[in-house]
Formats: C-alpha cells, structure tokens, sequence
C-alpha cells in the first residue's frame, strides 16, 4: 500500500463542506472539537472535587446547562467520531503509527515541549474566543457570523505574525 | 423541514448518534487531507504546504452554499441555524491566543484528536495541553469574567454589518478564496516541500 498519500485538498474542502452542512441540516449546528474538551474538564473536576465544581461559577454554570449529565453533550458524541473515522483513514492508508513528528532541526524533546504549551494555549484561548478553529472560525464563517469570521483572522493572523520566530520548529 | 433536531423530526438520542456519525466524517475527512501531521498544519504559514487554506476555505463555501440554496429551497430555516454570538473583546483576544497556540504546538484540538489517534505523540501531547489550558481558565474564571462578557453585539452576520444580502457576501467569500487559492498555488511552487 502506498503510503502517505492524500486527498485532493479541494476534494477534501468539499467533503468537508458537506460534514458541516450536514450538521448543520441535521442539529442545527456546527462542527466543533473544544467544547467536548470543556465538558470532559467540567466532567474530571466534578467528579474529583464535586463541592468546588458546585461552587466555581465556570463548572456550576455547564452542570446546569447540562441536567441529564456534561457528558451528554453533541460535541462530546461527535468528537467520539472524530477519533473513529480518524483512525479508519489512518489505518486505510497505512499511516498509523507511534511517532513524534517534528522538523530534523529540533529535538522530539522540544517538539513536546512545544506541543504542550501550544495546547494549553489553544485551550485557554478556545474557552476565551467561545470555539476553536472548528466550532467558531470554520462553522462561525459558513452562518456568515460576524465573531466567527474576526475570530478566525485573527487565528491565521496571529499564526502569520509570529511564524518568523518559531521557524526553526517548523522548516 | 431542516434543521430536523430543532424541529423535533428527530429524537435527542437520534441526534446524539448522528453526531458521532458526522463526526466519523469529520475525522475520516481531516485526517485523510493529511491534517494529523502537525508539519503539514504549519505549513500555511510558511508557504510550503497551504493544504489547511485550501481544505479550510473550500468546506467553508461548500457549507455556506449548501445553506444559502438549503434555505432558497425551503429545506432549512437558517433562523433556526445557530449563529455564534460575537463578543469583540473575547472574539479577536480568543483568537489571538489560539493562533498563538497553533504556531506554536502546530495543531488545533480538532487536528490534534486526529493525530493522536493515528499515534502521534506530540499530538497526544498537544490534547493534554488542551486539558490543562480549559482547566486554568476555569480555576481563574472569576478573573476574567468580565473580560469575557464585554463588547458583546449580539448575533450579527457579516453582511448585515456590511449591509449587503447574503449572497452578495457569498459571492465575495467565493472571489476572495480563489484569489487566495491562486496564491497557496503559487507559494508551493515557491517554496519547497516535502512530503511528511
């Protein structure tokens, strides 16, 4: 099998397309991936520390949005799916793998490094902008909403003006 | 008729299972545009790999199309459609931290579960990162409350604001993403790349 080979960008675009169009005819909604990160957090500190998750405003405010428990939740059930229909494309195409990618320039050590404080920051960021680059920036633009369309430039806009100084991370 | 949850043509539960269908899609998709690699991620940024603007634009059209004649055949109510609120001071300072985030750590949490479950390690990585940064903002959530909750204007579109029908904006999306598709071709071409 050959590996490492990937769909037509533009293909992918449209089949893509179609995912958020389909969520959006069947729950009224967009695609989203930070959300199911909330509720898994609210989730661990609820049942870890239940008297601090009843008293913080951040848990008690998702507790009762969600009566029939947090983790019943859209995103929490569609985020399932993504690491299902992830690994069945991984696995069709050969690429699954246990690896640190990173450039030849930088340790793994490094790229770990990395990757941890970029995912603290794009969870921070996630709660603050309301959405990640899913639910906000891509679902925000295909309902035309004015927040998901500035918070989506200013994702790419701020990944563009600090490239120059994590290059060597990259090429 | 659409959206069927909303209007009750479905059950809650129907709705729960069709979102882990979609969301089989939604990871079939991305990981198949090779969004699992965290070097091919960062390449918009640096011109040699621009499959994110290229994927990214071109599900963003084919969504909003698909709505817009959706709604044209009376087949979905969009006021029934969410529309993300917009919050200014949270929307652009959000997002200024999550492009932060992405340049640095090279993924987003959508590409990171994606990662992770193909065996990417710094992707695994990467999601315990995620954990942590929602954790922070909920212990220090009294902190920035406000913050959070400022500037809020409710749930425009962009072309109310710009005072436009929606499909003249959708036209405009459509030219300014082949105008920029033109550019991810050309910077390939510029740039090189290999394949990760």
């Amino acid at each position: 099998m050959k590996q490492n080979k990937y769909l037509n960008p533009y293909l992918g675009g449209v089949l893509l397309g179609l995912v958020l169009l389909s969520a959006n005819f069947i729950s009224g909604r967009g695609l989203g991936a930070s959300g199911a990160f909330k509720s898994m957090v609210v989730s661990s500190v609820n049942m870890v520390a239940p008297a601090h998750a009843g008293n913080a405003t951040f848990y008690k405010e998702n507790i009762h949005e969600h009566p029939e428990g947090v983790m019943k939740s859209w995103l929490v059930f569609q985020v399932l799916g993504v690491v299902v229909g992830a690994f069945i494309s991984g696995a069709l195409a050969g690429r699954l793998k246990f690896k640190v990618e990173h450039s030849p320039k930088i340790t793994s050590k490094r790229r770990l490094i990395f990757a941890l404080a970029g995912g603290v920051l794009f969870g921070f960021g996630s709660q603050l902008g309301r959405g990640c680059t899913s639910g906000s920036a891509l679902s925000g633009m295909a309902v035309l909403s004015l927040g998901g369309i500035v918070t989506m430039a200013a994702i790419f806009g701020t990944g563009y003006a600090l490239a120059y100084f994590f290059r060597k991370n990259w090429i | 008729m659409g959206p069927l949850s909303v209007n009750e043509i479905i059950s809650s539960n129907t709705n729960f299972f069709l979102a882990f269908l979609i969301g089989i899609g939604f990871g079939f998709v991305l990981e198949s545009s090779g969004f699992s690699s965290s070097r091919k991620l960062a390449g918009v940024f640096y011109g040699y790999d621009t499959v994110v603007l290229k994927v990214f634009f071109t599900a963003a059209i084919t969504a909003m199309l698909g709505l817009l004649f959706f709604s044209l055949f009376g087949w979905v109510d969009l006021s029934l459609v969410y529309v993300n609120p917009t919050f200014w001071h949270s929307a652009i300072s959000g997002g200024v931290i999550m492009g932060a985030g992405f340049i640095i750590g090279g993924f987003c949490p959508g590409t990171s579960v994606c990662g992770a479950a193909i065996g990417k390690i710094d992707a695994l990585v990467f999601v315990g990162g995620l954990f942590l940064g929602i954790f922070i903002f909920g212990e220090g959530y009294p902190l920035w409350e406000d913050f959070y909750k400022a500037g809020f204007a409710g749930f425009p579109k962009l072309n109310e604001v710009l005072g436009i029908s929606q499909g003249i904006l959708a036209l405009l999306i459509v030219l300014m993403a082949l105008a920029m598709f033109w550019v991810g071709e050309w910077a390939e071409q510029k740039f090189p790349r290999e394949e990760y």
